[in-house]
């Protein structure tokens, strides 16, 4: 693999060693990484991570205790006082350590298994963009997105532009309005691990729903 | 605190066991975890799978099953499964299936075993030796009411009082009028900002400086020879033991026997209230319906009987208030019961003369086993001598089993439905008749015709000549037990009513997948439950009429295999506490009591035992069918 070769620093190399599932191992035996993150915004360029929730988890199982979950002070002090995040206090992210830091830790969890999050549009963007400013270099890496997953079903399939032909608002894919639709208990939390954890839930709930054990992986990652 | 386990933690402290557990113990607990999603009809386990994991169920609703696929239980949010599994070969048992989509939390062995160590009730919650039906009912038991009962609920009498200087003689008098064993003395306050200084009700600043008592007044008085005209102030110990009137009844007692005193004044703040003394305590101890029966035999007519109804409700509200069990409320309110039957036929013979010949009147049912409940409608009979002439004699008789059957409806217990009351000339015949009935029942029985005879095999007397009565309870005792087929047609009858399978949310679910909104505790429950201590007694050959009783006998035999017969003992008292309280909850509310309660109005912890008696009760009326079958007939 042409990334593990460029890998200079050590940590990212592990985890490239270690790879990743091949695009047509069953859904049911692949190992996964639920992972959810809080920022400061929207823009990887302008904005940091605040904290990052992990829980290891596959088809029959999420390990709880296996859980992860770190604060990480952003490189840019925080001047804006008026962002609130829920737990954690500014002193609480004064006293945090950098993502760097952490980062070996994180990318040792990370190694082996498919990251599943809810939008991957920040989780992604936001972790290469970080790890790129660190160690010299990025990191790609494949995800499962359980809202892209949701909007396959509720954006794109034919019931749903027939539904917007028919001038009916779109349904909902944020992770609570999916949950619900499984018939998963809501939490009230907003919190990286709790998101993570319902993330990790939605996705089993998906496959139980729509897929099988046995999809292969390529029909549900990008 | 983990505040991203916040969420788990939380939701689990709402529900049995876990709501018992300490902060810290709950925080490991909720870290362990592992959760699976189930869609809705699918597997969650198959029978012989190994089991690593107690089951929490966090969303949704599953089924167990029977290995032969008979519905086992229906379990939702907050129950738990594989408890027993765990505790036995760690295979399941009961094959699990999602009937809605649902979360699971897995709590892994090595955690499961840890909280079972570390907290008794989490242990006794899931222990399979020891139900938490059995654990419940010894708390229950153990929560003493003297640990709770205040002072105040004993002395309602307001304390006889005198000034400090008023002679012995006087005290004596004040004494007297009010048939008190003691006084309590009062002084002008020291100071003016005493302390200890109240308000009399003459509006002057008084404060309580003794208590003279029959005792000193003998001892100090009469024993040292003073005078008469001696002042009270000069005999009583000054600062004297007191208590105030929210203290406990069990903190009296101590009180009292730590410094040997048979009176204790009981204040509220700085003013007398009343004077507690032992007898109150023993009093209260030892049965407080005794006054309600002592009452009862002193009401001159019907009308006076009628009148005393509110007052055993009353008293039935007490009893089960102050935490006594099933078997104390149920036997009081029996002799309740007994009490207005034996003055109703006290009456009755004073005006209707003698009886011509000696008879006994019979209890039937619930007040011959003295389990009666607060609903409850008479079933009795009368045994007649054997000299009993009908021509002659039954006008007598009839009238009499009229005056008793009015009288108990005006007191509250309906007609039977079933006319088994003595005025039914039927239930009104001499001993050797009946005789002859029970001799006909037992050798010639078939599971229709003692359809409604199984009520005359709970039977006492209650007024009369007792022998009666006795003899039939011999006859019987000595002839059933030696005819399987008796045994068998009513063990047969037994099983014709059955529990629930169990509660699910707001509804009952009946083995049939049909789902009722109320559930009648005594017809799903202790009825049935009755019906086959029954089978059992008359099986070994015991005279007792209680269930208990009968119980005690039974597990004296090898009838019933290890623990079950303490488990049928702990199912019924359970069921027979929730029925009662359940009662209670009707009169308090103003709703007349009946046997039924609705899921809804079920605590978490009562549902999750009553889902346990209710195991035990099928389990045993499977027993019964086994162990009795219906021999071959030889025609």
């Amino acid at each position: 693999m042409a990334r593990r070769e460029q890998a200079r620093d050590t940590a990212l190399e592990r985890y490239f060693d270690v790879g990743v599932p091949t695009p047509e191992t069953p859904i049911g035996d692949v190992p996964m990484l639920a992972m959810d993150m809080e920022t400061t915004g929207l823009d990887e360029q302008r904005h940091a991570i605040v904290s990052i929730g992990v829980v290891p988890f596959d088809l029959q199982r999420i390990r709880l205790a296996e859980r992860r979950y770190w604060v990480v002070r952003p490189p840019r002090p925080l001047n804006e006082r008026s962002i609130t995040f829920h737990h954690i206090t500014h002193s609480e992210i004064e006293q945090a350590p950098d993502l760097d830091d952490v980062l070996d830790e994180l990318l040792a969890v990370m190694a082996g298994r498919i990251v599943v999050v809810h939008y991957r549009h920040i989780e992604r963007t936001f972790l290469n963009a970080a790890v790129k400013a660190r160690r010299g270099e990025g990191i790609h890496f494949p995800v499962i997105d359980t809202m892209s997953l949701e909007a396959r079903l509720h954006r794109q399939s034919w019931w749903a532009r027939l539904r917007r032909w028919l001038g009916r608002p779109p349904a909902s894919i944020r992770l609570p309005d999916s949950r619900t639709r499984y018939g998963l208990p809501p939490y009230q939390a907003h919190h990286a691990l709790i998101d993570a954890l319902a993330t990790a839930e939605l996705l089993q709930a998906q496959i139980a729903h729509r897929y099988s054990p046995e999809t292969p992986l390529r029909e549900v990652w990008n | 605190m983990q505040v991203e386990l916040l969420e788990i933690r939380q939701h689990m402290a709402q529900f049995p066991p876990f709501e018992q557990l300490s902060d810290d113990l709950l925080d490991e607990l909720a870290g362990q975890i592992e959760v699976g999603y189930f869609q809705a009809e699918t597997d969650i386990y198959r029978h012989g799978d190994a089991v690593e994991y107690l089951h929490y169920i966090r969303s949704g609703a599953i089924d167990l099953y029977r290995r032969n696929g008979d519905l086992y239980n229906r379990l939702s949010e907050g129950d738990i499964f594989g408890q027993f599994d765990l505790l036995r070969d760690r295979r399941v048992r009961f094959p699990a299936r999602a009937i809605e989509d649902t979360l699971i939390y897995f709590i892994p062995l090595a955690a499961f075993q840890h909280l079972c160590e570390a907290d008794d009730n989490f242990a006794d919650f899931v222990e399979v030796e020891r139900p938490r039906l059995e654990s419940t009912v010894d708390q229950q038991r153990k929560g003493h009411e003297m640990l709770v009962t205040r002072v105040r609920k004993l002395a309602s009498r307001a304390p006889v009082m005198v000034e400090s200087d008023a002679t012995v003689q006087e005290a004596a008098q004040r004494m007297g009028e009010h048939s008190a064993s003691s006084v309590l003395v009062l002084a002008a306050p020291q100071t003016a900002d005493d302390s200890h200084a109240f308000t009399h009700e003459d509006g002057q600043l008084r404060r309580m400086v003794g208590i003279l008592t029959d005792h000193d007044l003998r001892n100090r008085v009469l024993a040292e020879g003073r005078p008469a005209s001696t002042t009270v102030g000069e005999l009583i110990n000054e600062r004297p033991i007191t208590i105030q009137s929210d203290e406990s009844v069990y903190e009296a007692m101590l009180r009292m026997l730590r410094n040997n005193i048979h009176h204790l004044p009981v204040l509220y703040r700085r003013r007398p209230v009343g004077v507690l003394h032992l007898s109150d305590i023993v009093r209260y101890e030892t049965n407080s319906s005794l006054y309600l029966v002592d009452n009862i035999f002193r009401q001159p007519n019907v009308e006076g009987l009628a009148a005393m109804s509110s007052d055993v409700r009353a008293a039935f509200v007490r009893m089960v208030n102050e935490d006594d069990n099933s078997q104390m409320v149920s036997s009081s309110l029996s002799s309740i019961g007994r009490a207005f039957t034996r003055r109703l036929l006290e009456l009755a013979e004073e005006e209707l003369g003698p009886p011509p010949v000696p008879y006994c009147f019979m209890a039937l049912g619930s007040m011959a086993r003295n389990e009666q409940s607060i609903v409850t409608d008479q079933d009795n009979a009368l045994v007649l001598d054997d000299s009993f002439d009908p021509e002659q004699h039954d006008a007598y008789f009839l009238t009499l089993a009229q005056r008793v059957s009015d009288g108990l409806a005006a007191c509250g217990y309906s007609y039977c439905k079933g006319d088994v009351m003595a005025t039914n000339s039927r239930w009104r015949q001499p001993l050797h008749v009946w005789q002859q009935y029970f001799r006909d029942w037992i050798d010639d029985p078939s599971p229709e015709r003692l359809l409604h005879s199984s009520i005359f095999f709970d039977l006492d007397s209650v007024y009369g000549d007792e022998a009666f009565v006795e003899s039939l309870q011999d006859l019987v005792a000595g002839r059933a037990s030696q005819r399987p087929r008796f045994l068998a047609a009513m063990a047969r009858n037994a099983l014709n009513r059955t529990p629930p399978l169990g509660f699910f949310r707001t509804f009952v679910m009946e083995k049939d997948g049909e789902q009722n909104n109320t559930i009648n505790l005594k017809r799903r429950g202790t009825a049935p439950l009755v019906d086959l201590i029954r089978v059992h007694a008359l099986a070994c050959g015991s005279r007792a009429q209680n269930s208990f009783d009968r119980l005690e006998d039974i597990n004296k035999t090898r009838l019933l295999a290890g623990h079950s017969g303490e488990r049928i003992r702990y199912a019924l008292e359970f069921i027979a506490m929730v029925r009662i309280r359940h009662q209670v909850i009707d009169i308090q509310e103003e709703r007349e009591p009946d046997n039924n309660i609705e899921p809804e109005n079920v605590s978490d912890n009562e549902r999750h035992n009553l889902k346990d008696a209710f195991q035990v009760l099928s389990n045993a009326q499977k027993f019964l069918k086994f162990r009795y079958p219906m021999p071959s007939q030889k025609r």
